[in-house]
């Protein structure tokens, strides 16, 4: 019982990460106003980007280049939204659509058809004499990704709730015409913004290449960019909920593949696609159940026009 | 300053307090001329805009909203108590009642509009922009700004006043600037003119406005439309009215008393419990359609919301709610030719400008608009008519012809309820009234009970 415990946190750390990343990437862009469904496609570019750049110089550094090409890819979707004000969803699904096109052709003509080459993958720290003692031995062994996550988390809540580039934010997201009358730069802020989440959601996805797995692997994300949309969402656009509804998420992945592996049998009645879309369908169910208390920032998905009337 | 609706008052201030840049021109403060390359600059330069949409953020509370862009700061993170000191500061300082840690979004609209001059006034303005500051306040609110206003002028501070309204130009102002279709037509001293004046100079017609009350009128008919304990559980409690055949009641009060869902609930948009009596036929719950089959016409408070499809044409419009009956339709199709007839002949006996049916109805000005909107209402010759907020956005000339077409139908007998947040059109319409207020009606007042002192008190919840 114990160890099938300690096996369910161990994963969900492992899994969290990459989630916790492009779930706080959603939340910055859309605090600010601009809707960002193009997490997935970020996640992408910044997944392969860092596996990528993992062969040929160390790893810390290729992943933050991963954040950099993520954040890259966000400036499209930040001149299309912000500069171009066109349909914010349509963007973001257009840049996924680019981001899985892209990937694979880069990833065919590089690397072969499914995968890139193995990489060295980031250094995994144990807790020494710890990592002896049962429960705590689950927290140990990680890479320093799965602590910054909860610190970014942290050090996020923060800088909006208590920081004057905060409350510019939430200002922008909430009533841009209202910020810009009193000086604020909402263009400016809005670009940062949706730039900022491409990093964090490519951080998102450079975790996955090279801490979960050691290489970038054709279907990457597979879907755990829209998880941390609807994390977002669940969380209520706060960092800290988001953090918590991407944990949870994590924590039902641990779960599926923990049900797979212990109970191997298992898998002779319950078919395995069932098991796989378990944590989507949990995403489903629990954003059914929140309904319509979730409190979206008013002018998101509004372009700020500075001369319209 | 003065001018009708689209006169250019808004772009004008709009351009002094940075938000737009001029194409040519010139601004001057203080001797020095200024070049402002966005509101930053303006606020500077002592310039303070309170907008006519107010420019808060709802969630936010007071002192974040007044700080927001200089905020306080202790070790970088942002200093909460400091704002609340400074901002209660400025507000003692010069006279403001706030509560700088409540939520804007809980305040009432006049105490919105208090956070939005201490928001100029902290930022050090000397110069205080209001562009029509009254218009979503009660008379005692709006006398209260103009005492604040007052009171700043003689405190050394320059004030501009937007308004339309000319009687509180007239109290509040030393000189008026008069606008015409983007052009200055005049200056005057406020002591050496008049209302009537003003108004002359704003429309550049002699036949200048002034909405007249009417006079006594022959007796109203029978009941039309009754109303008994109508109660939506949520805004609206246990309202009972009367309209009689013949006569125009209207219905006074602050924005947000309830007003909105009863006259969703008559139109058959929102449900509730009580009686609703049409023509002695109870109709409550009853859907649209089949109100207006019974004979209730409606000309809703959101105009693109509810009474028009902007992409579609004018004729189109024109059709709706009667689209499948002739003249709009011929057995199970449409009667193009009946239809572009019918348009025609409203059109031109409305006095809807361009006279094209084929034109999208979003491309029309907002008075055009409403005009058509009622044109159709009255074309089906309702025997009851509700009607929201018939000329808000309207310009002099529009508000004076919907007041005259309200009216002559009224006189051919129909029953129409009013409801209005403008307190001077339910005054110079209506033959009764009734204040609501948090969801309540008033007792109904008769037309040589109208007092408006009274009544603000009323729609402030005094009795």
């Amino acid at each position: 019982m114990l160890e099938l415990l300690e096996a369910l946190v161990w994963s969900t750390l492992e899994f969290a990460p990459a989630l916790i990343f492009a779930a706080l990437g959603a939340v910055l862009s859309e605090r600010s106003g601009t809707v960002n469904v193009g997490v997935e496609g970020m996640m992408r570019v910044g997944a392969f980007a860092a596996a990528a750049f993992a062969l040929v110089m160390p790893t810390p550094l290729a992943v933050l280049l991963g954040m950099a090409a993520g954040a890259l890819f966000a400036a499209i979707h930040a001149v299309l939204c912000i500069s171009w004000r066109s349909d914010q969803v349509i963007s973001g699904m257009a840049l996924n659509l680019v981001a899985l096109a892209g990937i694979t052709f880069l990833l065919e003509s590089m690397f072969g058809p499914s995968t890139s080459p193995s990489i060295a993958q980031l250094g995994r720290s144990g807790f020494g004499p710890l990592a002896q003692v049962p429960l705590l031995r689950a927290l140990s062994g990680h890479t320093a990704l799965t602590w910054l996550a909860a610190v970014l988390a942290l050090a996020f809540h923060l800088v909006l709730g208590r920081t004057p580039v905060g409350l510019r934010i939430r200002a922008v997201g909430e009533k841009p015409s209202a910020a810009a009358t009193v000086g604020v730069d909402v263009i400016r802020l809005r670009y940062l913004c949706v730039i900022g989440s491409g990093a964090l959601a490519g951080l998102g996805g450079a975790a996955l290449s090279t801490a979960t797995l050691d290489r970038f692997e054709h279907n990457m994300p597979a879907g755990l960019g829209f998880m941390a949309v609807a994390a977002m969402v669940f969380g209520r656009w706060s960092p800290l909920g988001a953090f918590g509804a991407a944990a949870f998420f994590a924590f039902g992945r641990a779960v599926q593949i923990g049900l797979e592996s212990s109970f191997p049998s298992v898998s002779d009645v319950v078919p395995k696609g069932v098991l796989l879309a378990l944590p989507y369908f949990l995403t489903l169910v629990v954003l059914t159940l929140q309904g319509k208390k979730s409190r979206a920032p008013a002018a998101l998905g509004t372009p700020w026009e500075p001369e319209a009337r | 300053m003065v001018g009708e609706n689209g006169a250019g008052k808004s772009t004008l201030m709009n351009v002094l307090s940075g938000l737009y840049r001029p194409d040519a021109g010139e601004v001057w403060i203080d001797g020095t001329q200024v070049h402002f390359r966005g509101p930053g600059d303006a606020i500077r330069r002592g310039i303070g805009m309170v907008h006519q949409h107010f420019m808060l953020v709802p969630p936010l509370t007071v002192a974040e909203n007044v700080v927001l862009g200089r905020e306080p700061t202790r070790r970088g993170l942002l200093d909460l108590e400091a704002a609340v000191d400074q901002v209660g500061e400025t507000c003692r300082r010069f006279g403001f009642k706030l509560d700088p840690r409540a939520r804007v979004e809980d305040l009432s609209v006049g105490s919105q509009q208090k956070v939005e001059i201490v928001k100029a006034l902290h930022r050090g303005a000397q110069v205080l922009i209001l562009d029509e500051p009254t218009a979503v306040l009660t008379p005692q609110e709006a006398d209260e700004l103009v005492a604040v206003t007052r009171s700043l002028a003689a405190d050394g501070h320059t004030v501009v006043f937007i308004s339309h309204k000319l009687r509180e130009v007239l109290s509040v102002a030393e000189r008026i600037v008069v606008l015409r279709r983007g052009r200055k037509a005049a200056e005057v001293r406020a002591s050496e003119t008049t209302a009537e004046a003003l108004a002359e100079l704003m429309v550049g017609e002699s036949n200048a406005a002034k909405v007249a009350s009417q006079g006594a009128r022959a007796p109203a008919g029978p009941v039309a439309l009754r109303g008994e304990a109508i109660d939506d559980g949520v805004a609206v409690h246990g309202v009972s009215f009367t309209v009689r055949a013949g006569e125009i009641v209207g219905i006074a009060g602050v924005d947000g008393n309830g007003q909105r869902e009863l006259a969703e609930i008559l139109t058959g948009l929102r449900p509730a419990s009580g009686s609703l009596r049409l023509m002695d036929t109870e109709v409550l719950g009853a859907s649209p359609g089949e109100l207006r089959a019974r004979g209730l016409g409606h000309v809703p408070e959101d105009r693109l919301l509810r009474a028009i499809v902007g992409p579609m044409s004018v004729e189109e419009n024109l059709a709706l709610g009667r689209h499948g009956r002739p003249p709009f339709a011929r057995g199970p199709f449409i009667d193009f030719s009946g239809r572009r007839a019918h348009a025609a002949s409203l059109l031109e006996s409305w006095d809807v400008r361009p006279r094209d049916p084929s034109q999208r109805i979003a491309a029309l000005s907002g008075g055009n608009q409403q005009k058509a909107v009622l044109a159709r209402e009255l074309d089906a010759d309702p025997k009851v008519l509700v009607v929201v907020q018939p000329t808000r956005g309207l310009d002099i000339a529009a508000v004076r012809s919907v007041h005259e077409r309200l009216r002559a139908h009224r006189d051919r007998g129909a029953a129409i309820l009013l409801v209005s947040l403008d307190l001077d059109e339910v005054l110079a319409l209506s033959d009764r009234l009734y204040v609501i207020f948090g969801g309540r009606l008033s007792v109904e007042l008769a037309r040589e009970d109208f007092d408006e002192r009274r009544i603000g008190r009323m729609m402030l919840g005094a009795t």
